[in-house]
């Protein structure tokens, strides 16, 4: 008896969840209003069957509980209700199933004039490619990426010189035109997925996959992998912002094309303006990159010149140094804009590059076993040794300052750094910054660090 | 030599009863110690999953608290977890534990087939949870790929335990699979082989119907499971390119070329849709035999419910890539898949309806295998309709790969056959040690399972709605999803933990029942099946004493018009009792006309 009444305590239970619940789809941001009203008609199709058919057996529970004296009915088979029963599930399948198909068309159907675009994955980052002023693709080879040639470009294909190539993990899209992302991947499997967009594809790599949709509403949304990938999956996030044409066309322009990124490798820095420029950074952080503790400024000597780069961009951009919380960050902020361009920032990193790369003094104790288990994590990125691998976007950390590596470890775990909704990178380093329950934690693995 | 049938030659065959300690319950033979030790292993391990599963709740409840669980360890315990619960504890618990306890039994053979291959698999069987469990202690710990070991992540860098830890893996599921066709040939053998005399296919009880056709299911499944294992391992090891492309890995170029990802998961879900049906058909099977006794009524439409078994076991085989609706597999495909999928619904849902029109008119005792039928009833119908969601393919878009598909597939294929997995236990605990377990402490086990079980999935399903990702180590901050959404999470988990610790309740019964129970009458719960026939209870070795039974009728006459006693078991002949299904009357109204004759 209790049964059936919890039984039918439930069925009301959900029903009334299901509708006062806040829980449910995020607003749609696409043309697929369609995939929302299929998910609505099965539920209402499903909703009455879960409810029929539980208070029936409630009901029946109820009504044929035993009691003395009773007896059950012999009744092995009714012919006509089981083929009434065939003929009615096979109707609401049918109701279900036929909507979905035809939605399902759409899907399949890619509209001549939609825009295509490129989605690159790999561990644990995205990037995008356009077509160019040609508006075709230039031919890619996983065999051809290399650092330098992160999209595995075929130099010699003229059609792909004009490509734009964006390696941020931030894709901007124009309203109201529907858009075709050709998802490739350089490693493993990956998913791109925006929620508001409802419409997701896993991307594998050796081939090309794709799918298509309208941005109807301007903004931003959040891109997410999700198709597992590795240790890093669930920080494999990106963005999508969706913004009138002429702001895309803005977007696109401030990108590099191939050929562009060609050229910039080839640049060879001027010897003494980057002396000079660096006399402004050698107040702090030393004559030799070496950092001084009084003046709270880190060796960057035997940094890598990509991770350099960033940061003085994140700084000029506002993505680091710009949390109230972050004194440090707030000086350094000032200073990077003494680079007042691209050329003088190659320029000091090439100086930087220069300096003898002493370790640094180790000023940080702790546990180091316990510091060795938690580096297992970091490995997978930052490297078995704390070198650093460029692919990962991760810095070398093995003979860097101790100090400003345990001040780094505690603004990402607190949300000091890695908040800007744009450093991407940063707010990967913060989820995982997180897993370092309390300040032992954290002293303990950068003394750990501190023996490679 | 015209063939006999074994039942035919019962009298030919001598029959020694093991003698030491060790032959009896060690190395031993007898179906019923050997589905004991499955059983025994079974649950072992899926004690260690369930385990996994609370760690896994504790990080995602609430997030970074606790040190042992980080990104590492806790994408090696989602693929342990899954791994685990999946193969090693519900297919060997249904088949070798069920299968190989109740198809001698009810089939009325002495035992299986094969016996020393029986026992052979299970100790193969065993050797696999080792090499399982020893993955946990090698360098690297176990593989963190998921439960689906998608290459190229299973074996390229970048994922937990890509070196020993997934060859232990795919080794440990070779060597399952060897286990599992011994002892399936052995069941798929026995059912067609060894039924006594009278025990038509149309009479055999629907547990064993649904053990024998998830066998068969397995027997065809299993082989591609085992080849993408090989092929992964030689991927892995001496570099081939099955399903491996050309790629970087960590920013270095790999040597692979021109594998494909794609054709594993295709032999993945091959064998992985039906695995689905090879865990649900047994819980289909069992769940029909405890709700007809306890109702004290026939199943209704049993030949509905035969056939039903078979549809759904021959359709499983072409739903596969409904897993894949969103892989990069042709588009086009979808079409197809989803559409043999929703064919499925059909015969699941005949089911279904079956199972309640059983219970109408009939004569309820609501005693613990009943309450826990019942809700497998509930559990299994929330399951099987949010599998049409996932079913038809465009509703599948926006809900594959989030806590959706983790809700459905644990309500439908976790929750709802471990459901009757304690059904199944409580049911026949009886038969198997002799004794009665406790009914209160068996009901608050029932209460605190099955509603503990339902919060824990109901709101899962909702945390999919809303968009967040299944197999996420932590969330952090999105731009769709409210700060509430945590706290739905941490509510789960703590529905998680209660409902893991009351299963202590189920082992304090079973080994308090054990020890000091209350002697269970024989054939306690009054059925028509078998095994409860036995001369002695627990039954002896060789089962059924000097003779073997002889079946007049199907295992399912229970309330048989005009008989005082309410189950008329399938030994009792048309000469004592001449009305049933078998014997013309098939209907209270045709019993009068019957009479009058």
């Amino acid at each position: 008896m209790p049964i059936a009444v919890v039984v039918i305590f439930l069925v009301v239970g959900s029903v009334v969840f299901h509708f006062v619940s806040p829980w449910t789809f995020t607003p749609l941001a696409s043309n697929w209003s369609q995939i929302d009203d299929t998910i609505d008609l099965t539920f209402w199709v499903t909703g009455f069957v879960f409810v029929a058919i539980n208070l029936f057996m409630a009901y029946a529970v109820i009504k044929y509980r035993a009691a003395p004296g009773k007896r059950a009915a012999y009744d092995p088979e009714n012919t006509k209700l089981e083929t009434w029963l065939t003929v009615f599930t096979t109707v609401g399948i049918v109701a279900m199933l036929a909507p979905g198909l035809l939605v399902w068309g759409r899907f399949v159907d890619v509209p001549d004039n939609a825009m295509q675009i490129e989605v690159l994955g790999q561990q644990w980052h995205w990037s995008y490619r356009l077509p160019g002023a040609d508006g075709e693709f230039g031919d890619v080879s996983a065999k051809l990426i290399t650092k330098e040639n992160p999209f595995g470009m075929d130099y010699d294909d003229p059609v792909g010189q004009d490509d734009v190539l964006i390696s941020s993990p931030e894709l901007h899209l124009p309203i109201n035109v529907p858009v075709n992302l050709n998802l490739r991947s350089k490693d493993v499997l990956h998913n791109f997925t925006v929620a508001q967009f409802r419409v997701k594809m896993d991307m594998v790599p050796g081939m090309v996959t794709s799918l298509w949709f309208t941005p109807t509403k301007a903004g931003r949304y959040d891109l997410l992998c999700e198709e597992l990938c590795g240790i890093a999956h669930h920080t494999m996030r990106g963005a999508v912002i969706v913004e009138e044409p002429e702001d895309f066309d803005n977007w696109v322009a401030s990108n590099p094309t191939f050929s562009d990124t060609q050229v910039r490798l080839a640049y060879n820095p001027e010897p003494n303006s980057a002396a000079a420029q660096y006399a402004v950074c050698a107040a702090c952080h030393g004559h030799q990159g070496e950092g001084m503790v009084v003046l709270n400024a880190p060796k960057i000597s035997g940094q890598s010149e990509w991770y350099l780069r960033k940061q003085l961009e994140n700084y000029k951009g506002g993505l680091r140094g710009s949390h109230k919380d972050d004194i440090y960050g707030q000086q350094m902020a000032p200073m990077s804009m003494v680079l007042f361009n691209d050329t003088a920032i190659d320029n000091v990193i090439a100086h930087i590059q220069t300096f003898p790369d002493n370790p640094a003094p180790k000023t940080i104790e702790g546990d180091i076993e316990s510091g060795k288990k938690t580096y297992a994590v970091c490995a997978y990125c930052h490297g078995g040794n704390a070198q650093g691998t460029k692919a990962m976007n991760a810095p070398r950390m093995a003979g860097m300052t101790d100090w400003y590596l345990q001040r780094q470890l505690q603004n990402f775990k607190h949300g000091i750094r890695g908040q800007h909704p744009q450093d991407y990178y940063g707010k990967q380093m913060s989820f995982m910054a997180r897993i370092l329950q309390d300040d032992k934690k954290i002293d303990d693995l950068v003394a750990y660090i501190n023996t490679l | 030599m015209a063939f006999v049938a074994i039942a035919d030659r019962d009298h030919e065959q001598e029959h020694h009863d093991p003698q030491t300690f060790l032959t009896k319950y060690v190395w031993s033979q007898d179906h019923k110690v050997i589905a004991i030790q499955y059983g025994g292993i079974a649950i072992f391990v899926g004690l260690i999953a369930l385990g996994l599963s609370i760690l896994m709740r504790l990080q995602l409840g609430f997030p970074n608290t606790f040190s042992v669980i980080n990104p590492e360890s806790y994408y090696q315990f989602v693929t342990m977890h899954g791994m685990i619960m999946v193969v090693y504890l519900l297919t060997a618990l249904f088949l070798g534990g069920f299968g190989n306890y109740l198809i001698p039994l009810m089939c009325g053979s002495r035992d299986m087939v094969f016996p020393f291959l029986n026992m052979l698999s299970v100790w193969v069987y065993l050797l696999s949870v080792l090499i399982l469990l020893a993955s946990f202690f090698v360098p690297g710990g176990t593989t963190g790929a998921g439960w689906t070991l998608y290459p190229p992540q299973a074996i390229s860098a970048g994922t937990p335990g890509v070196g020993m830890g997934i060859i232990l893996m795919l080794v440990s599921l070779a060597v399952f699979i060897v286990a599992f066709t011994m002892g399936g040939l052995n069941y798929v053998t026995t059912v067609l082989q060894a039924r006594c005399k009278g025990m038509t296919l149309m009479r055999m009880p629907l547990s064993v119907w649904g053990i024998f056709m998830a066998t068969v299911l397995g027997l065809l499944a299993f082989p591609a499971l085992l080849v993408s294992a090989i092929m992964m391992i030689l991927d892995k090891t001496i570099l081939t390119s099955f399903f491996m492309p050309a790629m970087i890995s960590a920013g270095e170029q790999l040597s692979y070329n021109d594998g494909s990802p794609i054709l594993f998961q295709h032999l993945f879900w091959f064998f992985g849709h039906p695995e689905v049906y090879i865990v649900a058909l047994p819980a289909f099977g069992l769940v029909s035999d405890v709700l007809a006794t306890h109702a004290r009524k026939n199943i209704f439409g049993y030949r509905m419910m035969v056939w039903a078994i078979l549809a759904i076991g021959g359709l499983s085989f072409v739903v596969w890539a409904h897993h894949m609706y969103v892989s990069g597999m042709n588009p086009y495909f979808g079409f197809f898949f989803a559409t043999t999928t929703l064919i499925i619904a059909v015969p699941t849902a005949l089911k279904v309806y079956n199972w309640v029109l059983t219970l109408w008119q009939g004569n309820i005792h609501l005693r613990v295998p009943m309450l826990f039928a019942i809700a497998f009833i509930f559990t299994f119908i929330h399951g099987g309709l949010t599998g049409i969601f996932l079913g038809n393919v465009v509703v599948d878009l926006p809900l594959s790969d989030t806590y959706f598909v983790v809700a459905h597939f644990h309500m439908v294929m976790g929750v709802s056959p471990v459901l009757v997995v304690f059904a199944a236990i409580y049911h026949w605990f009886p038969l198997m040690s002799g004794k009665m377990f406790n009914e209160t402490l068996g009901k608050w086990h029932f209460w605190l399972t099955f509603l503990g079980a339902y919060s824990v999935y109901l709101p899962m399903h909702y945390l999919g709605f809303q968009g967040v990702p299944r197999r996420y180590f932590s969330m952090g901050t999105t731009d769709f999803l409210p700060e509430s959404a945590q706290m739905l999470n941490a509510s789960i988990t703590v529905s998680a933990i209660i409902l893991a610790a009351a299963q202590s309740l189920f082992f304090i019964n079973i080994f308090m029942s054990l020890w000091k129970g209350k002697k269970a009458e024989k054939n306690c719960w009054g059925a028509t099946s078998l095994e409860w026939l036995t001369p002695d209870q627990p039954p002896k070795h060789g089962n059924w004493g000097h003779d073997l039974p002889v079946v007049h009728r199907w295992a399912y006459d229970y309330s048989v018009p005009g008989q005082e006693q309410d189950f008329t078991p399938q030994t009792v002949p048309a000469s004592e009792v001449p009305v049933g299904r078998d014997h013309g009357v098939t209907h209270e109204s045709m019993l009068e006309e019957f009479q009058e004759k």
